[in-house]
């Protein structure tokens, strides 16, 4: 068994004839109900649910605080790596960029661990490319030995792995995942992804098990917005995370929701998700995942970032870049894309605290 | 009238237990202990930010006040044993809350491992107060394992559902010889009333407290709901009758025969 068998039940399933089909009363029906199926929830993800959206984000909220409280974690990403090997149209790191290259040494990385660990975060997330030669899981797992020390959770975003090294880098004190499968479209993905280990879409899909099956702590997945049509994305996004969360119902599941955003190369966004739209995902999986964590990163502005606070996010990075040693090193490599929103730990904590909120700077501790 | 709850030694005079998750602000804990009278304050240690100077909950906690550092987000027996002993080390004190969720749907508790983790660390001197789903077998097992409480679940943490699990808390009053307290799903004063008048030896709460408009007042409502239950149960309330008592009762004859 695997999330694919799930998602060929959906891959040629008419979205459009579904939400013609769909009326205010069944929306309404669908917000008030307690537990939502699958098709429920791509009812919320409808173009005529747009209109019942103040609604449904009434509920999110109260279901939001119900089960977080009026809190938001924060945490900032430390890129290790660019070295990539991978042609992904969208992204920096792809390796027909000229860029410049870099791999932080583990000097390097506990300057950089020391530098955040003085802002007060206590949650990190490390990247790197796709480059098993250069960042390595040996030199992934000697990272995370280091950061261990400055940080009570030590969270991955890496290529995907075998169930077996992510059980390893558990051992080392890793506590959560993040992978995105960046687009459900089988055959999109084929197409956004020239060349690469990542060009495997099943070996990419059933990473984040993998992880559940090695006991990994928190499980985040998600889609890059931007690639395929965002109400089929989001669609399988919530599918995908509802269907780990009821098989390792001891591993926490989130989903993250990306926006696509200017980096280096040519790639432009097939359909840009505007605001409402992402405001309408980020409800509607919360009626329809109440406990599961929601993380919105800096690829969003400060406006829009401070405005959705209320509406489900639980989680949110502070401070980032997306350079590699860029928390301290002064020559700045190229990011992996543009960040929107600049502001730093302090900054954020005290934008948290004025709209009535709980900055949570530490929620778990490495056992 | 004297009416202390004793837990490892401690004499309680409140019977209510509170939380400090979930609050806009830390800074609101301590208007919170003051207003609700709670002596007993619950905090998962996974939050406990020791090396910030402005973000540490403990700041907010006064001393006099039990702390009572919970498992939260332990997996099975080893973490929770984990997890305590690093909560003592860190100068939280010998009680502990044994939390266990391997259900990230519903967060309901693992009996099993509960037992194994309340065990361990009751053999080595910690007071133990174990979170668990009401079940007579399981809470007889905490028990023989050295618990000095037993907290049943009233509804699914989080869910302000008031005491569903009523007839299930209702035997563990009668029947489990520690002080059984109240701990999850009550979600209006009136609930945690209830749990008191049925005997329940104190009530844990956060999310209603934590989630209401304004907590603080929500805090002292519930100070005063817990006390008004226990009192109405240590008067004794007269039994409920579902109809009126007859006038001429069946058995009256006998009474007449007798003077005879």
């Amino acid at each position: 068994m695997s999330f694919y068998d799930e998602y060929l039940v959906y891959k040629d399933f008419n979205f459009n004839r579904f939400f013609e089909g769909i009326t205010d009363d069944r929306i309404r029906a669908v917000i008030r109900k307690g537990k939502l199926t699958a098709r429920d929830f791509l009812t919320l993800l409808s173009p005529m649910a747009e209109k019942h959206l103040e609604e449904m984000a009434q509920q999110a909220h109260k279901v939001t605080v119900q089960h977080f409280g009026k809190t938001i974690l924060l945490y900032t990403p430390m890129y290790l790596s660019n070295y990539c090997t991978n042609r992904c149209l969208y992204c920096g790191f792809n390796t027909a960029n000229e860029i410049l290259r870099k791999q932080l040494t583990l000097e390097e990385v506990e300057t950089e661990a020391k530098a955040i660990a003085e802002t007060g975060l206590r949650h990190i997330l490390i990247l790197t490319g796709d480059a098993r030669n250069m960042a390595s899981p040996d030199y992934i797992e000697d990272c995370v030995k280091v950061l261990t020390q400055y940080f009570t959770s030590v969270s991955i975003e890496v290529y995907a792995m075998e169930q077996e090294e992510y059980a390893r880098l558990i051992q080392a004190g890793v506590d959560a995942l993040t992978i995105y499968q960046e687009t459900y479209n089988e055959g999109l993905y084929d197409k956004v992804h020239l060349r690469g280990p990542k060009k495997d879409y099943r070996y990419r899909l059933d990473a984040p098990e993998r992880a559940c099956k090695a006991a990994m702590r928190s499980v985040n997945i998600g889609a890059l917005l931007g690639l395929d049509e965002w109400r089929k994305e989001a669609f399988f996004t919530g599918l995908h995370a509802n269907y780990l969360q009821d098989r390792y119902t001891d591993t926490e599941i989130s989903i993250s929701l990306p926006r696509l955003r200017p980096h280096e190369g040519s790639f432009q966004p097939k359909d840009i998700a505007n605001d409402t739209h992402m405001v309408q995902m980020m409800v509607a999986f919360r009626l329809f995942m109440p406990r599961a964590g929601i993380t919105i990163s800096t690829r969003e502005h400060a406006r829009f970032r401070d405005n959705v606070m209320r509406l489900g996010v639980t989680k949110m990075s502070a401070g980032s870049t997306t350079v590699v040693g860029g928390h301290t090193q002064q020559e700045k490599h190229t990011g992996q894309f543009e960040i929107s929103d600049e502001r730093n730990v302090v900054q954020m904590r005290e934008a948290i605290l004025g709209l009535g909120y709980q900055p949570v700077f530490k929620d778990w501790q490495t056992l | 009238m004297e009416d202390q709850l004793v837990i490892g030694g401690r004499a309680l005079d409140s019977r209510l237990f509170v939380g400090t998750g979930k609050y806009s602000s830390d800074a609101l804990i301590p208007e919170v202990l003051e207003k609700s009278g709670a002596q007993v304050i619950t905090v998962a240690l996974r939050r406990i930010d020791f090396e910030s100077e402005t973000d540490n909950v403990l700041q907010y906690i006064p001393k006099d006040v039990q702390l009572l550092p919970n498992t939260s987000g332990a997996r099975n027996a080893q973490e929770a044993v984990r997890i305590a002993r690093l909560a003592r080390a860190a100068g939280c004190g010998n009680w502990i809350k044994i939390e266990v969720i391997s259900d990230n749907k519903y967060l309901l508790p693992d009996g099993y491992e509960t037992i194994k983790a309340t065990e361990t660390l009751a053999s080595e001197g910690f007071v133990v107060l174990p979170y668990i789903s009401p079940d007579l077998m399981v809470a007889k097992s905490l028990v023989e394992a050295g618990a000095a409480a037993v907290m049943p679940l009233g509804a699914p943490i989080g869910t302000n559902r008031g005491l569903k699990t009523k007839e299930l808390i209702r035997i563990l009053i009668d029947e489990i010889p520690l002080p059984i307290v109240v701990d999850a799903g009550i979600g209006k004063p009136s609930d945690a009333c209830q749990a008191m008048e049925m005997g329940a030896a104190a009530c844990l709460l956060n999310t209603a407290i934590a989630s209401a408009n304004a907590p603080i007042l929500m805090a002292e409502a519930f100070g005063r709901a817990v006390k008004a239950g226990r009192q109405a149960y240590l008067a004794g309330p007269g039994a409920a009758e579902a109809y009126a008592q007859a006038s001429s009762p069946l058995t009256g004859f006998l009474e007449a025969m007798n003077d005879e």
